[in-house]
């Protein structure tokens, strides 16, 4: 009746019992609040049945909240362990251990990662190519829901059952059903595929919007430089994920059907994993790292009142990083022990990439070159991410040769070396478009004296808690340590990491506060320029903020880069408006009941309740059948209530969203 | 129909004057074309994935048969035949959807799916076959490349079974409308996709694995 799940799966050990305890407290007082102030309806139309990429747009923020705490607390954990276990078990189990350092990559990359960047696309793509929605709205929502259910099974693996002790990426043979046979590496399939998925259609998604939906006049090299790159992003999407779909189908046939592609035994070979996953793993993280440095060019230009340097050239370039993230993903594994040919062609390549992103970097200073450089939050994390990317992408470099690879392989050089892309890079990149964006979605900004507070608590942290790892790299430390010898001289720069990871969670602490306490005083900090605070160049500051659910009441058209800020530097007078009604795909609850069908679907296969996963699977077709079979419904907008939307917006009585 | 097809090919920023067309400026029809265009890709990249491990991995035949051994040219010969013939047919329902000619869409329709039915039904009795002989998926990395590629190309076609057997029934009930004409049209591609994929396993997999 329910396949291997039994009252055991509900057995964990104390660290992990005191988590699962806290996260259903957070729920049950979630859920009594929202039934408190009586908003169950207003969660129904608003929220869970929307349409509009704004609105879920900030749903992926509110998902990757919730799993960056997680990701975080796994991270705290295993510094903790660390910190602790010289000489002597520290406070996890082995096994235990491998648990949490797998949950917190899995975490990190696939519900933290890319949400940001799904979060960022749908945000502000719409707004900056002039488009009222993208292409396909209710695929869109889908998208999401995936993604939820995907981070859903990851909390729930938490309460039920074991997590996968092999890695965020399970390589076989260890992730096999001879060396796991339990039901972590079933969770981590199913999560990862169903979210995955979700990616894949959200690629599809933002590509067709870009190609299409662009405003009148908006050529290619029209676009805003964020649009830029994720357009590469969804390119390389579109291109990678689904190898990772066809390699985690092939390892659940290796487990659930007892075939052989990664097996030891009959004929099946483990690396031809190992290269397929990273076939897919190299262009990832090129997908999370785009949108970011489209990020950083919108920022430094808005920040230094200039156009952006070399437009081209970073057109250019993001295009070149794009291509060759496909043709260097054997760097992952230099110890393969493929032949030194093979292994200097993809050495040389992995340094060709630095010379592209080398553009970028100089792009951007030359920017603030002769600017009027405002030296505001965004800006800041600015800073440190070009010192945290240049140090680590220095490393990568360092780490592309294969003779040096091969001393530090596996080292907590690697993992300095990542994190400083990640965590500098990309996590800064975001802390950065949280900031710049914010007023846009809310009206009023975030208090930028906590902002300042959390920056340099994240600063510090990080380099306490990183450039430490580069040092034990050298001196031998692998990465997944769960305890060591006293002798190794190791145990201070642990302690000192441990230090570095507990000013970082300050920092994400004030954040937190911050975001709330912001909400808070809002009055205070609203945002009176009519949608355009910072004083910006491109589309999206050109309607009121937060923005109306069309967006833009009538379309423009563009006919340079910066449209806004030719606009403004020319000074006219605006012409007269003439309104027109408006159609809106209308909310449909079809994309929520999928993700939950898929939720079902995922967690019965993952403890073999056939029924349930047959029902979840019916459940699923179903749903797509009757969305398939309707009639594409619409909402209109007439010009009069266009009209009067926008007039409210100018007496100033629209207040939040 | 014939105005609202040209209406939706023309891939125009101005405003329709028929605002019965939902959202002028967005046009669905040539969008959704490309969308599907570009899912085409991505489904075909996980074959892709599929082919490049069953190339590395057939040879891996663990004392179990070999490709040359297994393989039955005449079977592959006809699913191939049926298969490309219920592409053409699909291809005729499309010019009789162009026509706006309901029954004949209709007719040619169910003749696919009867087509895609025996092609399926085939390739189940191949499946069995092999199975019966003592030849399952589990014996070697040879036949676990095999039966993953081939299956999933064969659990495409009965997907795409089920979705025919719905656009019959919406065409059957609505008629031929600007929705059911565009979603006709994506599952047409759909359906000459799944019969390219097929020409490359009758390649790859069938004629070249018996030379």
């Amino acid at each position: 009746m329910f396949g291997k799940l039994t009252l055991e799966a509900l057995k964990h050990e104390e660290s992990q019992n005191s988590a699962v305890l806290s996260m259903l407290f957070c729920g049950l007082i979630l859920i009594g609040l929202i039934t408190y102030l009586k908003r169950w309806k207003w969660l129904w139309h608003e929220w869970i049945t929307t349409v509009d990429p704004k609105r879920i747009g900030i749903m992926y923020i509110v998902v990757v909240l919730i799993m960056f705490f997680k990701g975080f607390g796994d991270a705290i954990m295993m510094r903790l362990q660390q910190a602790l276990a010289v000489d002597g078990p520290g406070f996890l189990s082995a096994g235990h251990f491998q648990e949490v350092f797998s949950a917190h990559g899995t975490t990190m990359i696939f519900f933290v990662a890319m949400g940001v960047v799904f979060a960022l696309l749908n945000l502000i793509v719409p707004l900056q190519i002039g488009a009222r929605d993208v292409a396909f709205p209710f695929l869109n929502a889908l998208s999401f829901w995936l993604f939820a259910a995907g981070a859903m099974l990851t909390l729930i693996s938490l309460a039920v059952g074991k997590f996968s002790t092999s890695g965020w990426l399970a390589y076989p043979p260890l992730s096999g059903l001879e060396y796991s046979p339990n039901e972590g590496v079933d969770y981590w399939i199913w999560m990862v595929q169903i979210s995955g998925v979700g990616s894949t259609l959200s690629g599809v998604n933002f590509l067709i919007t870009i190609l299409k939906m662009r405003c009148p006049g908006m050529t290619f090299m029209k676009m805003p430089i964020f649009v830029w790159s994720a357009l590469c992003s969804m390119i390389l999407v579109i291109f990678a994920f689904p190898i990772l779909t066809a390699t985690l189908y092939m390892l659940t046939l290796d487990r659930y059907l007892g075939m052989h592609f990664f097996t030891v035994a009959a004929g099946g070979n483990y690396m031809m994993y190992v290269n397929l996953i990273w076939a897919w793993g190299h262009p990832e993280v090129y997908i999370l790292i785009l949108p970011i440095f489209g990020v950083f060019s919108e920022i430094v230009s808005t920040f230094s009142e200039k156009r952006l340097f070399g437009y081209v050239s970073m057109v250019w370039a993001l295009i070149l990083i794009a291509f060759y993230s496909f043709v260097v993903w054997v760097h992952h594994f230099f110890t393969m022990g493929a032949s030194p040919h093979v292994n200097a062609f993809f050495g040389i390549m992995t340094m060709v990439i630095a010379i592209p992103t080398g553009v970028k970097l100089f792009n951007w200073l030359f920017t603030k070159y002769r600017g009027r450089v405002h030296f505001t939050s965004p800006m800041l994390w600015f800073f440190a991410f070009v010192l945290n990317f240049t140090i680590a992408g220095m490393t990568g470099v360092l780490l592309s040769s294969p003779p040096v690879d091969f001393q530090v392989h596996n080292s907590l050089f690697l993992i300095a070396h990542f994190h400083g892309m990640v965590i500098g890079g990309f996590l800064f990149g975001f802390f950065a478009a949280f900031t710049y964006w914010f007023p846009k979605f809310t009206g009023f900004h975030l208090d930028e004296k906590l902002n300042r507070y959390a920056f340099w608590f994240w600063m510090i942290g990080f380099l306490l808690a990183f450039m430490p790892l580069y040092m034990l790299g050298f001196m031998g430390a692998t990465r997944r340590l769960d305890h060591y010898q006293a002798s190794t001289g190791w145990h201070p720069l642990f302690v000192i990491v441990f230090i570095g990871a507990l000013i970082i969670l300050c920092g994400a602490l004030v954040q937190f506060v911050g975001l709330f306490w912001s909400i808070w005083i809002r009055k205070r900090n609203w945002d009176y320029s009519g949608g355009d605070p910072w004083n910006g160049r491109t589309l999206e500051w050109s309607i009121p903020s937060p923005p109306p659910i069309y967006n833009f009441a009538v379309i423009p058209t563009v006919d340079q880069l910066d449209p806004l800020w030719a606009e403004k530097q020319r000074g006219l007078p605006k012409n007269e408006i003439v309104y027109e009604d408006i159609h809106l795909p209308r909310n449909t609850p079809m994309g929520f009941y999928i993700g939950i069908f898929s939720l079902i679907f995922g967690f019965a296969m993952v403890w073999l309740i056939w029924w349930l996963a047959l029902a979840g699977f019916a459940g699923i077709l179903i749903c797509v059948i009757i969305r398939l079979s309707g009639k594409d419904a619409h909402d209109h907008i007439s010009a009069n209530e266009v009209q009067k939307i926008e007039e409210s917006y100018r007496t100033g009585k629209q207040t939040a969203l | 129909m014939k105005d609202s097809l040209t209406i939706h090919h023309k891939d125009t920023l101005e405003l329709n004057p028929d605002l019965s067309i939902p959202d002028p400026h967005q046009d669905t029809y040539s969008k959704t074309i490309l969308g599907f265009w570009m899912y085409l890709m991505t489904d075909c990249l996980v074959f892709a994935s599929l082919f490049c491990t069953y190339a590395i991995l057939h040879r891996e035949t663990f004392g179990g048969p070999s490709s040359r051994e297994l393989f039955d040219l005449t079977t592959a010969f006809i699913e191939t035949m049926i298969l490309l013939f219920s592409s053409v047919t699909c291809g005729f329902g499309m010019l009789a959807a162009l026509k706006d000619e309901k029954r004949k869409v209709l007719f040619w329709l169910a003749i696919s799916f009867l087509l895609g039915a025996s092609f399926i039904f085939i390739e189940l009795r191949e499946f069995s076959e092999f199975v019966h002989a003592g030849h399952d998926w589990t014996k070697s990395a040879f036949l676990s490349a095999f039966f993953a590629l081939v299956g999933t190309h064969g659990l495409h076609v009965s997907f795409g079974l089920l979705w025919l057997a719905v656009m019959m029934g919406q065409i059957h009930y609505a008629g031929i409308t600007v929705d059911t004409f565009r979603r006709l049209s994506v599952f047409s591609l759909f359906w000459h996709f799944l019969d390219l994929i097929w020409i490359f396993i009758f390649t790859f997999v069938y004629l070249m694995g018996v030379i």
